[in-house]
């Protein structure tokens, strides 16, 4: 039980573990979606499910940026950096992600000019070490990352750099959670609110899910003592028939976010009319283009871009994973034809992708010392 | 991805204020601090960093428990790697 002495107060956790059990009772079924990528890889890494009643089910949502990318864009970016002396720079996370053609680091291996960034902002400073080629950043992330490339960009513009452009993969959280409680198969109870986004837009946009929609949301951290207590949180809204946006995660996030990377965001991106999420189809308004001001950094203009769409195979149920309808093992591809080593769909490809952390922790469940049940 | 990593602010760039170097358990490599323009951090301020940016600032409790966060989601190393791949130092 090695791991047992790092959580945060394990007394509290029982505690906590012990109110959840007698809020959810036994009479009803709840249903509450953890909308970030990030909760999903904590619930299955602290085995959070195996302390919950069985009449509380976690249903795994959208918010895994890596894994919500459709193919064609990847082979899109790709393209763009086949031409010569084109720089094609990402973050780790993409470096491994399947194009049709093979991932970004297969690529390199062919001879592409391919560099992992952790920062956009380094993806600049190539820029600026190599004035004879083209840097092209290809940007992905919800409204935690978006803010970090709008600053770059407005910096390369304030610098004059011309040798630089971003391919603009950026999504926003909240489309995507109106287009899954839109879904007819949908039903969820309540949600429990992203972390990390929540630290740029605050807690205000989530305010139409409670008053419209009449489900609670709960922004929380990420150990496991703070999902517990947004358990709780949800839980008795939803006993006393309440709706409201509460935010368990106060230490970090504010209430209002952070207007200067809101102001980031405006100044350099629109939203597109539509965009395609990688399980769940095209959802009107959910992802941002660069604006006109800074055309000259976008690379969908600056270059020719194919435009590629590739199905997912059909067998392949992402869709009815990322809706909560199938559970990851109850896909016909899982752990067979489709497994981390070689994704297939969509929510294998990143760690944080419902079905890669089900494969990487339900699996090896046996051996697994991390489980909290052991205290709670 | 989306680690959200605690650095405490060392030094602010006396050539450009948005630049800071920060100390993160021990690693120490520049930051932007253009997110935070609002709300100033100075130094010995604590934040929390997300792909070279600072995104808000915390106190040093919550960046005590944030890096406990990362150590029991096992990803403390993906965090230093980040960090230590800050300004391309250990890439390229």
């Amino acid at each position: 039980m090695r791991f047992v002495d790092e959580f945060r107060e394990p007394e509290l956790i029982s505690k906590t573990a012990e109110e959840i059990r007698r809020l959810a009772g036994t009479e009803r079924h709840y249903r509450l979606m953890e909308v970030c990528g990030g909760h999903t890889h904590a619930i299955y890494r602290f085995g959070l499910k195996d302390i919950l009643p069985a009449n509380i089910e976690l249903i795994h949502g959208p918010g895994c940026p890596v894994c919500v990318l459709p193919m064609g864009r990847i082979d899109d970016g790709l393209s763009i950096a086949q031409q010569p002396d084109v720089i094609f720079a990402a973050f780790g996370d993409m470096m491994r992600v399947p194009g049709t053609q093979g991932s970004p680091l297969e690529h390199k291996a062919r001879g592409m000019d391919v560099r992992i960034v952790y920062s956009p902002s380094d993806a600049l400073k190539l820029a600026r070490l190599n004035p004879d080629k083209h840097v092209m950043f290809f940007a992905i992330g919800f409204e935690t990352t978006a803010p970090s490339t709008a600053l770059t960009m407005m910096r390369g513009r304030a610098e004059g750099i011309r040798n630089f452009s971003v391919f603009c993969n950026h999504v926003t959280i909240i489309p995507a959670i109106r287009a899954i409680l839109d879904s007819p198969d949908m039903r969820l109870d309540a949600f429990i609110g992203p972390g990390h986004v929540s630290t740029v837009i605050g807690c205000r946009p989530y305010e139409w899910i409670a008053q419209n929609e009449r489900k609670p949301i709960v922004v929380s951290g990420f150990e496991p003592l703070d999902m517990l207590q947004s358990i709780v949180m949800l839980l008795r809204q939803l006993k006393a028939g309440e709706a409201k946006v509460e935010n368990q995660y106060k230490r970090v996030v504010p209430w209002e976010g952070n207007r200067a990377a809101l102001r980031a965001i405006a100044e350099v991106f629109q939203l597109r009319p539509y965009f395609e999420w990688r399980g769940l189809g095209f959802i009107s308004q959910s992802a941002l283009r660069i604006n006109d001001k800074y055309a000259e950094w976008d690379a969908e203009q600056r270059f020719e871009v194919p435009g590629i769409r590739v199905t997912d195979p059909k067998a392949a149920q992402c869709g009815e994973v990322l809706k909560g309808v199938l559970k990851p093992h109850q896909c016909k591809l899982f752990g067979r034809e489709c497994t981390p080593e070689h994704p297939i769909g969509a929510l294998m490809v990143s760690s944080e992708g419902s079905c890669a952390a089900y494969h990487s922790y339900e699996h090896r469940k046996a051996a697994m010392v991390t489980s909290l049940s052991s205290i709670a | 991805m989306c680690l959200a990593i605690p650095g405490r602010i060392v030094e602010i760039s006396s050539d450009n204020v948005d630049s800071a170097l920060v100390d993160v358990v021990g690693v120490r490599r520049k930051i932007d601090l253009g997110l935070l323009q609002d709300d100033k951090p100075s130094p010995g301020d604590w934040v929390l960093i997300h792909v070279g940016f600072a995104m808000s600032k915390i106190s040093e409790q919550d960046a005590t428990d944030q890096m406990n966060t990362l150590r029991m989601l096992g990803e403390i190393d993906g965090a230093m790697q980040e960090v230590q791949g800050y300004g391309l130092e250990e890439v390229n």
